[in-house]
């Protein structure tokens, strides 16, 4: 059989290698926003206007849209916790013993995990009152304590099912090995199964903390004080020279770009150990 | 009316099972009395393997009754937990936990389950893995064992229970032929001390060496049984006979 064919069909198949997003440097992308950045300076010093430069003029704003960025992490880092706690919550009861408690589980999951999230932000930002009154006690609801609630929800909502997957993707052996030995189904939740989901549970949920994170600029449609209204402010007080656009949207990307990359990568080293593991 | 030693140990009666429509366990009676050791031996999906996971409830069953010490297990209110205290069960995948250690896999249950204190679990689950002869191996991980070595772990947190009774349900099967050995050898030592076992398995060469009988089953029925010696020489029913000259 190891006559040569000429038949293509009955070539070995070349094997594809996919290029992996990975193999893009952490540095590619710098000179490309540099440029996004410079040329319209370029352009603007060679037409030879008396007005600031366009870097000059980032460069002002700078401090003030780095801490509009520090509060989408701070909305990122709390929509995840509240996603997490309560997708957490959902996911055990997806697999509950209990039909009506599954059902419901269910249900919401599958609502909010095929929900837009602007549409879930608007839901929340509306529907929340803007004070609650609990004994004579009136709590203020803030705007962006709205829109870490409205984005937590398809948090949750996909949190509970990387969970359920999770749980699901555990042999059954280990359930029967933890019954017959006598343990409750509690503990055998907390002492068997979950410790053995975190590893598989981490790389879909980091990944997701990266997507939740890009979508904290969701945030600015309905007002609150994050990076991307605060370029919109910054680009408005500057008296909208279109010139200012690139440089300063590329500063938002490149900020975003700086801090999920990484995540990105570490996702993938996750998994690969993951994969080595199993 | 309360249960003494001498009554049997397990007592299953008449028990009928079915999974949807296919009927798995069809009149199922046997006793077994205080130290006794039984093989239950049968072609694939004779209903072996579900009667005794009937034991210790990890199926239910539709008719029919099974005592253990007395207690009906066939009971809606029957409360599993003390049940599966009295019953150990060994799988064929062994179902150790990965996440643990051989010697925190022994001395977990007896510490959540039996509420015994840290120190003198540890010290029982040291003497268990000495026992099943895993000395030095307590701080292994299941998946740096072999699967010998993995089942006699599975072993030693069976037995660290204290079980009245040991469900093993085709514990050699998954193995690699060189460690089924010693595998047998310790369930063998547990015999002669004197702990109940009741054995699921195709080893006919140990079912003839260790039991005290040995059950046929075909087709959800127990088709023959009796003391080693007659059954394997002197088999009555046809289809006794054509299993065991296919497979000895």
């Amino acid at each position: 059989m190891n006559k040569k064919t000429d038949l293509p069909v009955m070539l070995p198949k070349p094997v594809q290698t996919p290029q992996a997003l990975s193999s893009l440097s952490y540095w590619h992308i710098l000179p490309l926003i540099a440029a996004m950045m410079i040329i319209p300076s370029l352009a603007f010093s060679a037409a030879g206007d008396e007005l600031k430069s366009p870097l000059a003029v980032l460069k002002n704003w700078i401090p003030l849209l780095l801490e509009g960025f520090v509060f989408n992490l701070i909305i990122s880092v709390c929509a995840m916790a509240v996603g997490t706690a309560a997708g957490t919550a959902l996911g055990l009861g997806q697999i509950s013993p209990n039909n009506s408690l599954r059902r419901g589980s269910w249900f919401v999951t599958q609502f909010f995990r095929n929900a837009p999230w602007l549409v879930l932000l608007f839901f929340a930002m509306f529907l929340l009152p803007f004070e609650l009154s609990i004994a004579g006690i009136i709590i203020p609801l803030p705007d962006w304590f709205k829109a870490i609630i409205g984005l937590s929800l398809p948090v949750m909502a996909n949190v509970s099912e990387i969970v359920r997957g999770a749980i699901r993707s555990l042999p059954s052996g280990q359930w029967e090995a933890a019954e017959s030995l006598a343990y409750t189904r509690r503990q055998t939740l907390w002492l068997v199964i979950l410790p053995q989901c975190v590893k598989r549970m981490l790389p879909p949920w980091v990944n997701l903390y990266a997507i939740l994170t890009m979508a904290t600029v969701l945030a600015s449609i309905v007002g609150v004080s994050e990076v991307m209204t605060l370029t919109g402010r910054a680009l408005a007080a500057e008296g909208g020279r279109p010139e200012l656009l690139a440089p300063f949207y590329g500063f938002v990307l490149l900020l975003f770009f700086a801090y999920c990359y990484p995540i990105a990568r570490y996702t993938l080293r996750l998994e690969k150990k993951f994969a080595v593991i199993n | 009316m309360s249960w003494t030693p001498a009554d049997p140990m397990v007592s299953i009666n008449n028990v009928h099972k079915s999974f949807g429509e296919l009927k798995v366990l069809n009149g199922v009676s046997l006793d077994v009395m205080k130290g006794d050791v039984i093989c239950i031996i049968g072609p694939s999906g004779s209903g072996k393997s579900t009667l005794i996971r009937c034991v210790n409830a990890l199926n239910d069953i539709q008719q029919g009754s099974i005592l253990v010490e007395g207690q009906e297990v066939n009971d809606e209110k029957l409360n599993k937990l003390e049940l599966r205290k009295k019953v150990g069960m060994v799988f064929q995948q062994y179902n150790l936990f990965p996440h643990k250690t051989a010697l925190q896999n022994v001395m977990m249950a007896p510490i959540k389950v039996l509420k015994q204190n840290k120190a003198s679990a540890k010290t029982s689950a040291r003497a268990l893995l000495k026992k099943v002869r895993l000395e030095g191996k307590e701080d292994a991980y299941p998946g740096e064992l072999s699967g010998g070595q993995q089942q006699r772990v599975a072993i030693a947190r069976s037995l660290a229970m204290q079980p009245d009774v040991m469900l093993f349900d085709e514990v050699t099967a998954a193995l690699d032929p060189e460690t089924v050995g010693e595998v047998l050898q310790t369930i063998k030592d547990l015999a002669e001390e004197g702990m109940t076992c009741i054995l699921v398995t195709h080893e006919m060469g140990f079912a003839r060496e260790v039991a005290d009988h040995i059950y046929f089953t075909d087709r959800g029925v127990i088709v023959e049984h009796g003391p080693p010696e007659t059954f394997f020489k002197n088999a009555q029913d046809p289809r006794t006979q054509q299993f065991l000259s296919q497979i000895l």
